[in-house]
């Protein structure tokens, strides 16, 4: 059993793959309450397959980019899982999740919310392989009249005229693909692409 | 003692920069892996909140793993998960929760969620035993400086009084970069101080006669700062210098004679006679002497945990989740959020 999830966007999203087909699969969209909705989503797949945790040999997971505290979500219970059942963890590119599910003829780009009036981006080839990307920055930057999938084509209509589904990654994507190694793995770390806000203070400052 | 019908309980914390996990049996500790990001943060000069929550999830499972090997148990064994929900910063609280989500989840067993704060006062039970019936508990730390007043440490604790302003450990922290120390201060302050003499009258906040009606359990520590840095301005402006460990000394005996003072006061005015201290300031050498010889005129027991247990770790939150399993109270359920800002009257989410 494949044990499938993301939370790199405001979709908390959830499958798991028998080893044949996707057996189950929960998706909520909500921005704010990854932490909270991630793990009944887990629990209600399982039940659905009627399988419990232990039966779980493999789980693949989003790594972003994506909002920080929402992946760390994903990330944290992917692995925390996987050490509990000493089963490995897979790490997946959430925008070639998003790019699995594209359905065009020829190249396209995935765009993702990235906040901050910024978009998460890369580019596929007609087989929906990566050839550029991920990065991140003003949607003016990667303006283009070509079909763009995610989040970002409907946020930025004026950078990206030609939306296409999907809006969101989907977990049963994610599932299939991995399933057949049809993707390329990575560790399961954060593909954060942006440093941490802080800036050091200047010397001693006299004033308290 | 522990027993083996005792519930091996599993506690993690990250509110702020500490990745603990800590492992229970009963009263008894078994493990208490804590990984710091503290030097991340040195540079500047506090803890930066998404420096922290990278650092949680870096740390959390090798953590979880390193608990299990000091305690010779394996996750398997764990009989119940508690974590810190809250109060704290809301994204590294998320790092934690989540992971003991995974885990109460996967190993099948009942989730605590539980207060920051009565986690610092419940771990003192790993140490000296079971609590009183009733007790007074000052908090001290770099987020939090209150005096509870604890009847059963589960389910609720009656706030006295907080800072109005800083916490004690933040005063710490600033007067430390005042005099040119690293950060976090107070161990620093601690051992200039001791080198030093209490030469300098530094204010107590609100001690004066005016202030004691409304706020007699509250603290300010903001105009003790601000008097420090003043004194030590006006002596670099004189070209004189500056007196490092009698300032540490003098500034370290106005916190600990205001904390002390209203904490044996509180204890007083309710009727108790056992004083628990806890947080990352109750590390301070001072506080403790101070509090241990004005709290034996009144009678009154003074518990501080070793200092290693007082700052933020995972075994104060298994300690807590460990008698919320022997009071019986109801687990957390999966879709328990973190709460950064959740109220001392709530103590299990």
């Amino acid at each position: 059993m494949l044990l499938a999830l993301d939370t790199a966007t405001s979709a908390v999203t959830v499958a798991l793959h028998d080893g044949t087909v996707v057996v189950a699969e929960s998706t909520v969209v909500d921005a704010r309450r990854h932490g909270e909705l991630l793990m009944p989503g887990i629990r209600w797949v399982l039940s659905e397959a009627e399988v419990t945790p232990v039966d779980v040999t493999r789980i693949a997971v989003g790594v972003g980019p994506g909002p920080f505290t929402g992946l760390r979500v994903g990330i944290v219970t992917a692995k925390t899982m996987a050490a509990v059942l000493e089963v490995p963890v897979l790490g997946v590119c959430t925008l070639d999740v998003v790019a699995a599910s594209v359905r065009v003829e020829g190249p396209f780009a995935v765009a993702t919310d990235a906040r901050r009036k910024e978009v998460y981006w890369a580019r596929y080839d007609a087989k929906a392989r990566r050839t550029s990307g991920p990065t991140v920055g003003k949607p003016d930057v990667f303006a283009t009249g070509g079909p763009v999938a995610g989040r970002g084509a409907v946020l930025y209509p004026g950078a990206f005229p030609t939306a296409v589904a999907p809006e969101y990654p989907s977990a049963a994507e994610m599932a299939r693909i991995a399933h057949v190694g049809e993707v390329e793995m990575l560790p399961p770390e954060p593909l954060y692409l942006r440093r941490p806000d802080a800036v050091e203070p200047a010397a001693r400052r006299r004033a308290l | 003692m522990a027993t083996a019908d005792d519930p091996l309980v599993l506690g993690i914390e990250t509110s702020c920069d500490e990745t603990g996990v800590g492992l229970v049996r009963g009263n008894t500790l078994l493990a208490d892996a804590v990984a710091s990001s503290v030097d991340e943060h040195a540079r500047f000069g506090g803890v930066v909140p998404e420096v922290a929550s990278r650092a949680h999830l870096e740390a959390m499972v090798p953590t979880i793993h390193r608990s299990c090997r000091e305690a010779g148990v394996r996750l398997t064994d764990v009989d119940a998960v508690a974590v810190t929900s809250g109060p704290g910063l809301a994204g590294a609280l998320l790092v934690g929760v989540a992971a003991a989500k995974a885990l109460a989840f996967t190993l099948d067993k009942p989730l605590y969620g539980v207060n920051h704060l009565s986690a610092h006062v419940a771990v003192d039970q790993l140490e000296h035993g079971p609590l009183p019936e009733r007790c007074v508990a000052l908090l001290v730390s770099g987020g939090h400086s209150s005096l509870l007043l604890v009847d059963d440490v589960t389910i609720g604790v009656e706030p006295l009084g907080a800072t109005v302003d800083d916490a004690a450990g933040e005063a710490f922290d600033k007067v430390a970069r005042l005099l040119g120390l690293p950060f976090p201060g107070g161990p620093h302050i601690d051992r200039v101080a001791a080198t030093g003499a209490v030469t300098i009258d530094f204010p107590r906040g609100l001690t004066a006669r005016k202030d004691l009606e409304r706020h007699r359990f509250d603290f300010s520590f903001s105009g003790l700062k601000t008097a420090v840095a003043r004194w030590v301005e006006a002596r670099e402006r004189g070209g004189e210098a500056v007196p490092s460990a009698d300032v540490a000394a003098s500034f370290q005996e106005a916190v600990c004679d205001v904390l002390t003072r209203k904490a044996v006061d509180a204890c007083v005015a309710n009727g108790v006679s056992h004083l628990v201290i806890g947080g990352g300031v109750a590390a301070n050498s001072r506080l403790r002497a101070l509090a241990v010889e004005r709290a034996a005129r009144h009678r009154i027991t003074v518990r501080v945990p070793r200092a290693g247990l007082c700052t933020d770790n995972g075994a104060m939150v298994a300690a807590l989740g460990a008698e919320a399993v022997r009071r019986g109270r109801q687990p957390s359920s999966l879709d328990m959020a973190a709460d950064s800002s959740q109220p001392i009257t709530a103590v299990i989410a």
